[in-house]
């Protein structure tokens, strides 16, 4: 029992599969607990348990659950209401991307690991030094998130339903805290914060003229708009004047990155 | 019935985008502007989100208990608090200025 844990002499290259595991668990279980959060939320919604639960389990990416049921709740037509959620969800393609390049999955396989690509799993498979690593990170992450995801889902629309009047408990608040929660480690420069103070004003100022569900669709076009900005001033302004054309510049690099595993859920 | 026809939207189409990144050729994302829009993309839409759930109710702007709620979570993760502290902060908070009749 009392045997000392040998030293780390296992290199960073080959890493061991418990250690890798752990990384996995950890993850898969802090972030699959949030389901709770997702069915409550669904549920205080208006969302029926069945509705609540096929969302996790068929679509599996919070964010964009979190969206169509808040662009629901808020009146939003069917088609305003998922295109939100899609765009929300296109960033997973580009985690694909690497994935595919990383984890060299056969091609039959792809289908069915395609669901289990979202922030958390990219994150941690792309965290390994091996692909050996990378499978079982993507793999034991894949699976603890999206067996607890959907188990938290269906307990959290069980005792919205319980408890009734979810606003009372506070719960509304849940929705724009867990999107602020995946927002902030996002905002790391200038051009995300520019982003991000567009879209805010763009998306309250619309928000009593335009039919729900469209305005949050016309925010995200800050996003071309300051890419388009940045890139006008980077091609014209040259001469460096001002601190702003300096933190373009970083903020250039840091977008390239930034559809990796910075940007965990 | 409308609601299913979104949940068989989104489902659909959050999908297809999974697949997608998996089964294109390397490469055919890549070109440096169109990774930068998908980094960006998240933002605006997140931004927005967070703004209207927390200052909106029934397509009309109000400010509420949620705003106090939402601030909380803001420290919570300036502080660097876990994701569910950050949630149960503006739950708890928000239920308790509720309760005090804010």
């Amino acid at each position: 029992m009392a045997e000392q844990t040998a030293p780390p002499v296992i290199r960073e290259s080959t890493k061991a599969d418990s250690a890798v595991v752990r990384d996995a668990l950890g993850v898969g279980i802090a972030v699959g607990l949030s389901g709770f959060a997702f069915g409550v939320t669904s549920a205080g919604s208006g969302l029926s348990l069945l509705q609540t639960c096929a969302l996790s389990l068929l679509v599996f990416t919070g964010a964009s659950q979190f969206a169509l049921v808040g662009a629901l709740a808020a009146g939003g037509n069917p088609f305003t209401a998922a295109a939100g959620a899609f765009f929300l969800g296109t960033r997973n393609a580009f985690y694909g991307l690497r994935l595919s390049q990383l984890l060299a999955l056969p091609r039959a396989v792809r289908p069915f690991a395609a669901q289990w690509v979202i922030d958390e799993t990219t994150a941690v498979a792309l965290a390994q030094p091996t692909r050996r690593a990378a499978r079982i990170g993507f793999s034991v992450t894949g699976l603890t998130l999206y067996v607890l995801w959907n188990l938290t889902t269906l307990l959290g629309a069980l005792g919205a339903e319980a408890i009734g009047d979810t606003d009372a408990w506070g719960l509304d608040a849940a929705g724009p805290a867990v999107f602020l929660a995946l927002l902030a480690p996002m905002l790391k420069t200038a051009t995300e914060r520019y982003t991000a103070g567009i879209a805010v004003v763009l998306g309250l100022g619309l928000l009593p003229v335009l039919p729900a569900g469209v305005p949050v669709l016309v925010a995200a076009l800050a996003a071309p708009a300051v890419l388009w900005a940045r890139g006008r001033h980077m091609a014209g302004g040259n001469v460096g004047t001002g601190g702003a054309g300096g933190s373009g510049g970083s903020g250039g690099t840091d977008g390239t990155d930034g559809s990796g595993k910075g940007d965990v859920r | 019935m409308s609601v299913w026809i979104a949940i068989g939207l989104t489902v659909v189409g959050c999908y297809v985008v999974k697949l997608v990144g998996l089964l294109v050729p390397e490469g055919a994302l890549e070109r440096p502007l169109v990774r930068r829009l998908a980094a960006l993309l998240p933002v605006a839409l997140l931004a927005a989100l967070t703004a209207q759930q927390t200052f909106s109710a029934a397509g009309a702007l109000v400010l509420d208990a949620r705003a106090l709620g939402v601030a909380a979570a803001a420290v919570a993760l300036a502080l660097r608090a876990p994701f569910l502290v950050v949630v149960g902060a503006a739950v708890v908070v928000t239920a308790g200025v509720r309760a005090l009749g804010g």
